[in-house]
């Protein structure tokens, strides 16, 4: 039996104390929130419950969008960033614009979704991270996204299976003329790969942000409120 | 008038009847569109979910080429139009992303300023061109068609409410009506479609897509018309998904513009109907002419 080495009630495994993990985790996630404008309105969350009841996909998330936010001040980001929800989200942004405390829980499941790449936390061959890196891909190579070149890469990459689900929609949707069968390639793809290699350094990870006040409890003093 | 045309991605692939019958419309209402010349992806909700300061940059490069031309642009792909007005939103709010797009911008030559509005079709239609002009142009009676007018998630929000209710906007409807349609009474008009889940969890969207059309068809509608070319894409490949959609409900979904398109007096051709998977089997006959001297007496036009 290993020897107690911290006070129960101050030491890492004591309540109201989060992980180092958890807080650096937590940090990112508050820096993602300062560049979202009305990101900080997090903590005025009354857990109404009125996001889990638009959102159309709810019934397929394992944590409702309501639960998401419960999930972050009960200091679980691991588990949200682990959760099926913030994959599932299809930006339809019926929450934020109900939202009573006006919280933009669309771009907020956006910052997970971020965070949640940058710290490789995802199954493997996920298919949204997936999807969305093909697609930047595409971009990045022509200036246009190619649905067709697109879809076939995603499916390759994921579940190649699935192509002979799709073979009837493609053929179908060949028959009646609305296959691209070639990519276009924008004339000005070198300025745009320079705008983009240019944008880029703004987006590598930054030194950490300073955060007014990040503390290491749960609950509303975490989330910025009075501490 | 003149306005800057920024088809999208879609709109050259999937979507290209959304393409012919939104150019053909503007052109019988004697309303010019030139495209953007060598306009780029707009970045679409999958660049946001990996990377920030690039998806508003590779949006601005489009904002900042139409900005030398300086018309209003129109952008007739929900997603599309979406992004670029976020993109607006955003760099106006945050003037620290507004410099940092800039910089990137400034490899290319270009710099964006916010100066010129990003439109959907629908608000150009009604608020510049206006309900009375389009209905001194129709030609053709649409009477039998009885539309369920369905905007999907992102032209209503959480930007797009411009003059409309964003849980019930009424604009098509009116439009149709005014036209001699009749549009259903169909409350999921801003549900969404599932969007991109459509490739990444393929039950749900189709659950979503299901609904939908379910929900036309019970209200008594004989098409479905949309103002997105992806809600097109889902709705129509339903058509196709026996496991799901096992009761056989099969309707047309139609952009607004094809539908629209008719009324005007485009050809079948020219708004593109045969790219749709499923038949539209309704015709749009001649008005007579003491009909179309008469418009009045037709519709809402309330």
């Amino acid at each position: 039996m290993t020897k107690r080495s911290a006070d129960p009630r101050s030491g890492p495994s004591a309540p109201g104390v989060l992980p180092q993990s958890e807080r650096d985790l937590r940090r990112a996630f508050l820096a993602e929130t300062d560049r979202i404008p009305g990101g900080g309105r997090l903590d005025q969350c009354i857990q109404c419950g009125t996001c889990t009841a638009s959102c159309p996909v709810s019934y397929a998330m394992d944590l409702t969008p309501r639960q998401v936010i419960a999930m972050f001040r009960a200091g679980g980001i691991e588990q949200l960033l682990e959760s099926r929800s913030i994959w599932v989200c299809a930006s339809c942004y019926q929450c934020t614009t109900r939202c009573p405390a006006d919280i933009q829980i669309t771009d907020l499941i956006y910052a997970l979704r971020r965070i949640a790449i940058e710290n490789g936390i995802f199954p493997d061959r996920f298919p949204s991270h997936v999807f969305s890196e093909t697609f930047i891909d595409m971009v990045r190579r022509y200036g246009r996204s190619y649905e067709t070149g697109l879809l076939l890469l995603f499916f390759l990459k994921t579940n190649p299976m699935a192509l002979y689900g799709w073979r009837r929609a493609g053929f179908d949707l060949w028959r009646h003329g609305r296959i691209q069968l070639r990519p276009e390639k924008i004339k000005d793809i070198d300025g745009l790969r320079r705008i983009i290699a240019k944008a880029e350094t703004f987006d590598l990870p930054q030194e950490v942000v300073e955060r007014q006040k990040i503390t290491d409890s749960v609950g509303y003093a975490a989330i910025g409120g009075s501490a | 008038m003149t306005y800057t045309y920024y088809p999208g991605c879609s709109l050259h692939a999937t979507g290209v009847s959304y393409d012919k019958s939104t150019r053909a419309v503007f052109d019988k209402l004697g309303v010019e569109l030139v495209e953007l010349e060598d306009w780029n992806c707009c970045g679409a909700t999958s660049y946001t979910s990996v990377k920030k300061t690039v998806a508003y940059a590779i949006a601005a490069r489009n904002l900042a080429l139409a900005e030398k031309i300086g018309d209003d642009v129109v952008a007739p792909c929900s997603a599309c139009y979406y992004v670029l007005n976020k993109a607006i939103k955003r760099m106006t709010d945050m003037p620290e992303l507004h410099e940092q797009v800039n910089a990137a911008l400034a490899e290319a030559g270009l710099e964006v300023n916010m100066t010129v509005p990003v439109r959907k079709p629908l608000d150009v239609l009604i608020n510049d061109i206006g309900l009375e002009r389009i209905i001194a142009l129709q030609t053709h009676s649409i009477t039998d068609f009885r539309p369920a007018c369905y905007y999907g998630c992102q032209i209503v929000r959480p930007y797009g409410a411009i003059d409309e209710d964003p849980e019930l906007p009424m604009y098509m409807d009116r439009m149709f009506s005014a036209l001699g349609a009749k549009p259903v009474d169909y409350p999921p008009k801003v549900r969404c479609c599932g969007g991109m889940l459509v490739a990444t969890f393929p039950d749900v969207a189709e659950q979503l897509c299901t609904e939908l059309v379910e929900w036309a068809v019970e209200g008594g509608a004989n098409c479905i018309v949309t103002v997105c070319p992806l809600c097109q894409a889902n709705l129509d490949l339903l058509s196709l998904n026996t496991r799901t959609n096992g009761n056989g409900n099969k309707i047309p979904i139609m952009y607004f513009t094809q539908l629209l398109g008719l009324a005007l007096g485009c050809s079948e051709a020219e708004v593109g109907l045969k790219h749709g998977l499923v038949p539209v089997k309704i015709e749009a006959p001649r008005l007579s002419a003491a009909l179309a001297g008469a418009p009045s007496g037709r519709g809402d036009l309330t």
